[in-house]
């Protein structure tokens, strides 16, 4: 199958005070299309870093990520931006809505910038999908922690985006709650052939996923294929 | 994949955005209308109020002068003035005005008044308002007078009633309200009184050195082109030394005297506008601060920067709309109250109007004021980075040196251009725009130096309380800095505003409390000074002094006759030189008010011709004369050489006689003249029995009681000052907007870090404490500071432009200052209560999240 991120030679350190701290060192990794990925590892491994470097939200000091076809150093920040409309969806562990947009909005956002006409009809039939048919009105802080990330999936996959990236999607919700949402990302994964890339601390969820790609002091410690249990 | 449909989201998209946005942000944004609604009204109230006003009087210029247009002059027209107004179809009716005393038999009282004796229809436009209606009439056919209503109350005289003037008594046939042209306040000196034409001859009051005005007044067709009137006959009339005057240029001239009062005010207003700008950007920074990880979101899902620029600047620019809108609304609303304030000191009834040149003006600067100064924090936006929502980062300030340059000059240029446009003087634009400038820089180098001074000297030794509250000014995320600033410029402008309002009080004021006469006596003839005199004397009051006037014309300036230098185009010689009858003084020494300039003082003329004249700095100004220039005089059909013997720099101001021309002892003594004579009497009842013999025994003498006219002069500050109170107000609801913003700005952080110590075991009150100190220094130090500075520039103001001294009101240290330290504890009191009041947990998540 074809490859939808390649991450070569990838570095990336912070300065904190006069010390500069090497966060990522001499990553390399692939990803394929329609693949599901988790990247694991302790706190302070890097694994958030990795992700928004993947995703294009930052920029590495050394190596390429070559991301749908573009290689994301040779993109400014509005290409890059471009890039995330057309290709990525997102999902964050604190959900990261629009507090000022009601869900339905906050799903056609996404598809409003891709200047979509049916945004809100799509948005309105995906929160239906995930439950939410009659809380399309509501405000963010009118919906619970699990609704909140329902409506997130919802967006995420709004523009049936090539790739998805989810950094700790269950890291905030109960294990009940947080049970039924990594249900949902699994099914409308499979529904829309997306690549999943999660990044999580949850063993049980990483073994969900078709590869795990192990951190460790900024490093891979682990770079393995599996079966999806 | 298929990725065929997408089309970039136009303006329409931004537009929604902005909107659904915005909608459920509104009451966030409350502190920012709050600004640009009074910054707005305070700008629009003033700016409609002067464009009411001059539409006024352009419409009611011929009932402000009574007639199309006048030929006035102050000699008995001659023959060639005659045969113009004849060529005009003669006058419709003829005016002698003049100043002179006048008594009131039944009761006693005496009064100087401007008697104008009227002969035909005057008023041909506007009317008489007297009381009973009909006097305004039957005044003239009843041989009777018609006297200024406010002097027959002050002085309890009813119609029926008689007065004096000169040699004559007349019935008096009613109460004068107003008589088209003139001001209750401005001719409350010498008020008013109307009579028949025929009257004057017999009054006596007609003399040799009297200041008498003939007007004649005259009716045009509706076609008759006054401009090309006025082009054509008054070079003519000039040098025939008379004037035309039509009642379009009466009113233009009217129009800007009030118009320089205005543009006063209007930068007074713009002072609160400025204020309130301050209010917008402390207000939109709140603002896009809490908006920072919405844009991370947006960047996230990939809204380009400009997109999510461009969203809020939307916002931005529709509350400065709905700001301009509901400002413009409450200025027309607040304009309504002018008239009241300013009773008495316009010249017309101010029939209120609403300009759309006002309305759209009020509109566009609450729009571009808005973004002018929310472009500062929106550029903010440009700069977060989408990182941001993925998880917490520190805050990416740094915002392009660029872009922040291009914003700051934008600023100042927006604030420079917009005063030039009030004030009409680049010069003077561009020292406001300095004096801002230099206020702030010093307002944050006050800021910076106390910060440092603190870190440098610390007081370890004192209590937890003490020292907790003292390390708040200087840690990171302090608020010293934007405090100090706002406090202190808002009580700069507030304090300035009652310093300036000190300083012209201090100017009118400033005679009546000196040892200076308050009594000057006119007109009088040399023959009648010595009994005069000795009138006064037994009334155990001193002449103070007795002053010659001799009255004299220009004849040449340097070998030039006046008739020569008339014709001359190129000539830069003043035409009032020429044409005015100067009332000149001989003397052997200066005055107070003067001050040798350049040249030599002649005491004494001796045998010397010519003789050396020495002249005021305008005269010199205006003739374009130097000292040993040759000058001659016309001294009444006599003609005497001069020459420039001296310069002197006469300071008009001051309420004493002063003269452009003085010669010296020893040559006038003989010409036709009369006398000033001054004296103070102690005692309103001493002075009214004393005015009373005067009048009685000396009826040509005129009488000018200083008293009354400072009287009159404190009226009109009166008024002026309620008009700067009332900016006053705006500017400090204005400033306590500010105040809410700035202080609202650190809210989040302060109560993170107060239920952190409470967390840790902080009491209440310790927490109280900490809070309140640190508001109290920072109350005192932005407070002081701005007293101070408006103190400095106060005194600046009264060294450089009114030329007296300045004692400051007590009303900024007693009043607006601890009222401002107050406010501010109070205001930043309010902020820690919500953490004394509940569990740290529940403030936690109630305001942190």
């Amino acid at each position: 199958m074809a490859k939808i991120l390649n991450v070569y030679h990838l570095e990336k350190s912070y300065s904190s005070g006069s010390k500069n701290l090497k966060v990522l060192q001499d990553i390399n990794f692939e990803v394929e299309e329609q693949k599901t990925f988790a990247i694991v590892g302790p706190s302070g491994s890097g694994k958030t870093t990795l992700l928004g470097l993947c995703a294009g939200l930052d920029s590495p000091d050394s190596g390429s990520i070559t991301l749908c076809g573009s290689e994301l150093s040779n993109l400014d920040e509005d290409e890059r931006a471009l890039l995330r409309n057309k290709h990525i969806g997102f999902v964050f562990q604190d959900f990261q809505l629009l507090s000022t947009l009601t869900a339905l909005e906050n799903v056609a956002v996404p598809l409003e910038l891709q200047g979509d006409k049916k945004a809100l009809k799509i948005g309105k039939e995906l929160l239906e999908k995930v439950g939410l048919g009659d809380r399309i009105h509501h405000y963010p802080s009118q919906l619970s922690g699990g609704e909140q990330q329902r409506v997130a999936l919802a967006r995420a996959f709004s523009t049936k985006p090539s790739i998805l990236f989810a950094d700790e999607p269950t890291g905030n919700l109960d294990a009940e709650t947080g049970e039924k949402v990594e249900e949902l990302l699994f099914d409308l994964n499979r529904e829309s052939g997306t690549t999943l890339i999660i990044v999580t601390h949850d063993i049980e969820l990483a073994n969900k996923t078709q590869h795990i790609l192990r951190l460790k002091g900024g490093k891979i410690v682990e770079n393995r294929e599996k079966q999806v249990q | 994949m298929s990725k065929t449909k997408n089309s970039k989201p136009g303006l329409k998209w931004l537009f929604k955005m902005a909107w659904r946005d915005g909608k459920s942000s509104g009451n966030k944004l409350i502190l920012f209308i709050a600004s640009i609604v009074l910054g707005i009204s305070a700008v629009v109230s003033i700016q409609s109020f002067g464009v009411t006003l001059k539409d006024n009087i352009s419409s009611e210029s011929k009932a402000l002068m009574g007639a199309d247009f006048k030929i006035d002059s102050d000699d008995p027209p001659n023959e060639r003035v005659l045969q113009i107004m004849d060529s005009l179809g003669g006058p419709k009716a003829s005016e002698i005005k003049f100043a002179s005393m006048a008594a009131f038999p039944q009761n006693k009282a005496t009064k100087l008044m401007q008697v104008r004796g009227i002969k035909g229809g005057f008023p041909f436009y506007g009317e008489l308002e007297t009381e009973p209606k009909n006097a305004a009439t039957s005044y003239q056919n009843q041989g009777s007078a018609l006297v200024d209503a406010t002097v027959m109350l002050q002085l309890g005289i009813q119609t029926g009633d008689s007065i004096k003037i000169g040699k004559v008594t007349l019935p008096i046939a009613g109460a004068l309200k107003s008589v088209p042209g003139s001001t209750a306040i401005f001719s409350s000196v010498a008020p008013p009184v109307l009579i028949p034409y025929r009257f004057i001859e017999e009054s006596g009051l007609v003399q040799t050195g009297s200041r008498i005005d003939y007007e004649f007044y005259f009716t045009a067709d509706a076609n008759t082109d006054l401009e090309k009137l006025d082009e054509n006959l008054d070079p003519i009339l000039d040098s025939e030394e008379a004037d035309l005057d039509t009642h379009t240029s009466t009113s233009e001239r009217l129009g800007r005297r009030y118009e320089n009062f205005g543009k006063f005010l209007n930068l007074v207003a713009f002072i609160a506008l400025l204020l309130g700008c301050v209010g917008i950007a402390s207000a939109i920074h709140i603002y896009i601060k809490e908006k920072l990880r919405a844009v991370a979101v947006l960047k996230c899902l990939g809204a380009s920067k400009r997109q999510t620029f461009l969203i809020y600047l939307i916002q931005v620019a529709f509350m400065g709309f709905i700001g301009g809108i509901l400002g413009t609304a409450l200025g027309l609303l607040l304009q309504q109250l002018f008239p009241y304030l300013l009773e008495g000191l316009l010249p017309v009834d101010v029939q209120l109007t609403f300009s759309v040149q006002v309305i759209v003006m009020g509109i566009l600067l609450g729009i571009l004021m808005s973004v002018l100064f929310a472009l500062y924090p929106l550029i903010g936006t440009l700069y977060v980075s989408p990182l941001q929502a993925l998880r917490v980062i520190k805050e990416n300030s740094t915002k392009s040196r660029k872009a922040v340059i291009f914003v700051s000059i934008a600023i100042f240029l927006f604030i420079f251009l917009f005063s030039l446009w009030l004030l009409e003087d680049w010069k003077y634009s561009l020292a406001f725009v300095g004096g801002i400038l230099a206020t702030f820089s010093i307002l944050a180098g006050i800021a910076y130096l106390f910060m440092r001074t603190i870190r440098k000297y610390f007081p370890h030794n004192w209590g937890f309380v003490a020292r907790q509250s003292l390390q708040n000014l200087f840690r990171p995320q302090n608020q010293t800095l934007t405090l100090v600033l706002a406090i202190g410029v808002g009580t700069f402008l507030i304090s300035t505003l009652y310093f300036s309002k000190d300083l012209l009080l201090a100017q009118a004021s400033l005679e009546s409390e000196t040892d200076s006469p308050n009594i000057i006596l006119l007109d009088v003839q040399s023959n009648q000074r010595e009994d005069l005199a000795k009138t006064i004397n037994t009334y155990d009051l001193p002449v103070l002094s007795d002053i010659p006037i001799v009255t004299m014309r220009v004849q040449s300036i340097a070998g030039k006759s006046v008739a020569e230098i008339r014709k001359d185009s190129t000539s830069q010689v003043n035409g009032w030189v020429l044409n005015h009858e100067f009332r000149t003084t001989y003397r052997d020494s200066l005055i107070a008010s003067e001050t040798l300039e350049s040249g030599t003082w002649t005491s004494q003329a001796k045998d010397l011709n010519p003789v050396p004249v020495s002249i005021s700095e305008n005269f010199a100004e205006d003739a374009k004369v130097k000292v040993g220039d040759q000058l001659v005089f016309n001294i009444q059909g006599v003609l005497q050489d001069a020459v420039v013997g001296s310069i002197r720099k006469v300071d008009w101001s001051r309420m004493q006689l002063n003269f452009s021309l003085v010669f010296p002892k020893g040559l006038l003594e003989k010409a036709p003249q009369f006398h000033v004579l001054t004296t103070k009497v102690p005692g309103d009842e001493k002075s009214a029995v004393l005015q009373q013999e005067l009048v009685e025994k000396y009826p040509n003498v005129s009488i000018i009681d200083l008293r009354q006219i400072l009287n009159v002069i404190e009226t009109l500050l009166g008024k002026i000052s309620w008009i700067i109170n009332f900016m006053a107000f705006f500017s400090i609801m204005i400033g306590i907007i500010v105040l809410l913003g700035a202080i609202r700005t650190s809210k989040y952080q302060r109560i993170k870090e107060s239920v952190l110590l409470r967390t840790l075991g902080a009491k209440g009150r310790q927490i109280i404490n900490i809070n309140a100190l640190e508001y109290l220094y920072l109350g005192v130090l932005g407070g002081l500071s701005g007293v101070a500075l408006s103190f400095i520039s106060s005194q600046l103001l009264a060294w450089l432009v009114f030329e007296s001294p300045f004692v400051p009101s007590l009303i900024p240290i007693f009043i607006i200052f601890p009222g401002i330290v107050l406010l501010v504890l109070v205001i930043g009191l309010s902020n820690s209560l919500s953490v004394i009041n509940k569990p740290p947990l529940e403030v936690l998540r109630k305001e942190v999240t």
